[in-house]
């Protein structure tokens, strides 16, 4: 930076001023739609929704010092086949998703099980952004500035019993709200689901936002899992409910086609899919356009997770 | 008056020639950001998927040209039939160049693995290698040289949409509707051919058929 640019401390908008002003402009904003064709109001809505802050505090511990990707890069390029199986089709679509109220039902092998809102969900848990990287199955990959928590002390707090072996989540299933599910692209609602020590493990966390907002509806608003060191699809979106179980949950990919997609699903470049290399990847807005990665094994977190697989056949349990 | 000949030639000719350059041209805007991020957060997959896709729709008009013909008596839209299929054959072409020189990064290497290991690739590839000697022998030269035998060989265009709809279909996660869609056109197309024939042949064999079709040069490529 030359000298004559520099921004003098003066100049700086103190963080709690600059907060209540974009919350004052929403609330501006909002009244003024208020007039406006109902139409045009729900845009704002959706507006004043994304710019919500929320508290956090950056785990540096966890996080890649890797440049994240822009805010439109990461809300405008998506798979959520609930609103259309083009990559622009959520970004289209996810306003029509209502997130509040919002409930989760907990159940399953576990002492405490229960109807949530999503509120009472996130109290007791402190937010903490968390920089990770995020490898599509289908060789792209970004990297995201999550705001969440761990599952691990979600998890510690319904306490499973000891015949909790897995841990399933389900997506909401609304084909009004979410107009992909017309079709029978995947069986309808989406599952996931993890091993439970997978799901204990602390890279894995429930995400309620990114940048510092509240989750815009296409990126899996408002409750979403995110497992970074496996493929993308793991990290199920629109979370309604969470249950305890002591077989492997049928999941979404590896029931539609269970020789491409298996329940593990850990990056890895040695195992490639059916159909394409999983070598390497492209990092969406990397500007190159002429350069790929060698994705890393387990998506670069090999030394917190390999662990938990040792010992397991990565080739055939995929 | 001016003649429809001369119409056809001057205008429509000259008219399709751009339509069919817009796609390739809406790429090249993109590439240098016009307008500003036409092309999405994977410009990479944006361009390989214009690409290929342009590509199976003007080999499919290219194949429609003999039915629109014939059914919708429009003689003249022969005279289009093969800068379709140049046009089909440029973008297949710069497909296949976009994924080797950009998407794999010039590795042949991995080009290979790929053309032998993943199915989908083989069939596009098979696709375009079959493309090649029709490209080569589409000046009027090539086709007197090789008088009825250029039909023969033109008919490879069968084999080479059919699959490019496979090339298509094998590469799409869950959702086949697009494909379904492109599939459906083909067979449209390739059925329509293939009933003309029975008709043709049973006209010729029994000697009864109508003489319309009786008296009808060889069936279109």
């Amino acid at each position: 930076m030359s000298g004559h640019s520099k921004i003098l401390p003066s100049e700086i908008t103190p963080e709690p001023v600059y907060r209540g002003r974009r919350e004052f402009l929403a609330s501006v904003a909002g009244v003024g739609a208020l007039a406006a064709a109902p139409a045009a109001f729900a845009q704002q809505v959706m507006s004043v929704t994304l710019v919500e802050q929320l508290r956090y505090q950056r785990n540096a511990r966890y996080s890649t010092a890797e440049k994240s990707n822009s805010f439109a890069e990461i809300t405008g390029y998506n798979n959520f086949y609930e609103f259309g199986t083009g990559k622009d089709d959520p970004a289209e679509n996810a306003h029509r998703l209502r997130t509040r109220p919002w409930s989760v039902v907990i159940d399953g092998e576990c002492e405490k099980p229960g109807r949530l809102a999503l509120e009472d969900l996130m109290k007791p848990h402190p937010l903490e952004e968390r920089i990770y990287r995020l490898r599509c199955v289908e060789a792209w990959s970004m990297v995201i500035p999550w705001i969440g928590f761990p599952l691990a002390s979600v998890i510690q707090r319904f306490q499973p019993t000891s015949r909790a072996k897995f841990i399933e989540f389900t997506t909401l299933h609304d084909p009004k709200q979410m107009p992909g599910q017309r079709y029978a692209v995947l069986d309808w609602p989406y599952v996931e689901g993890l091993r439970m020590d997978e799901a204990m493990h602390p890279l894995a966390i429930l995400a309620v936002g990114l940048y510092g907002k509240v989750l815009p509806n296409q990126n899996g608003a408002p409750l979403r899992l995110v497992v970074p060191w496996k493929y993308g699809f793991k990290s199920i979106k629109s979370i309604v409910r969470i249950r305890f179980t002591e077989r492997m949950p049928a999941t979404s990919w590896a029931l539609s086609a269970p020789r491409e997609y298996g329940f593990f699903a850990n990056v890895n470049p040695e195992v490639d899919h059916p159909r394409w290399s999983q070598k390497s990847e492209r990092r969406i807005g990397s500007g190159n356009l002429l350069s790929r990665q060698p994705t890393l094994k387990f998506n670069g977190y090999a030394d917190e997770v390999a662990g938990l697989y040792r010992g397991m056949d990565l080739a055939r349990n995929f | 008056m001016i003649k429809a000949d001369t119409l056809t030639r001057r205008v429509f000719k000259p008219l399709v020639f751009l339509l069919c350059l817009l796609p390739a041209a809406w790429l090249v805007a993109g590439i240098a950001n016009w307008p500003p991020a036409s092309l999405g957060a994977n410009p990479v997959e944006t361009i390989q998927d214009t690409l290929g896709i342009w590509g199976l729709r003007l080999l499919l008009a290219t194949l429609a040209v003999t039915p629109l013909r014939e059914l919708g008596g429009w003689p003249r839209v022969l005279a289009f039939r093969r800068m379709l299929g140049l046009y089909a054959f440029f973008y297949i072409a710069l497909h296949f160049l976009f994924y080797l020189f950009v998407d794999q990064a010039s590795d042949w290497r991995q080009l290979l693995a790929d053309v032998v290991k993943r199915p989908y690739i083989t069939a596009g590839f098979t696709a375009l290698l079959l493309l090649i000697p029709l490209a080569l022998t589409s000046t009027r030269r090539a086709m007197r040289r090789l008088g009825r035998r250029w039909q023969k060989l033109h008919r490879l265009v069968y084999v080479a949409v059919v699959l490019g709809c496979v090339h298509f279909w094998w590469q799409v996660k869950a959702d086949i509707r697009e494909p379904v869609v492109y599939a459906a056109i083909t067979a449209v197309l390739l059925g329509w051919r293939l009933q003309h024939y029975w008709r043709r042949r049973a006209a010729r064999t029994d000697g009864s058929g109508p003489a319309r079709l009786a008296g009808q040069p060889p069936a279109e490529a």
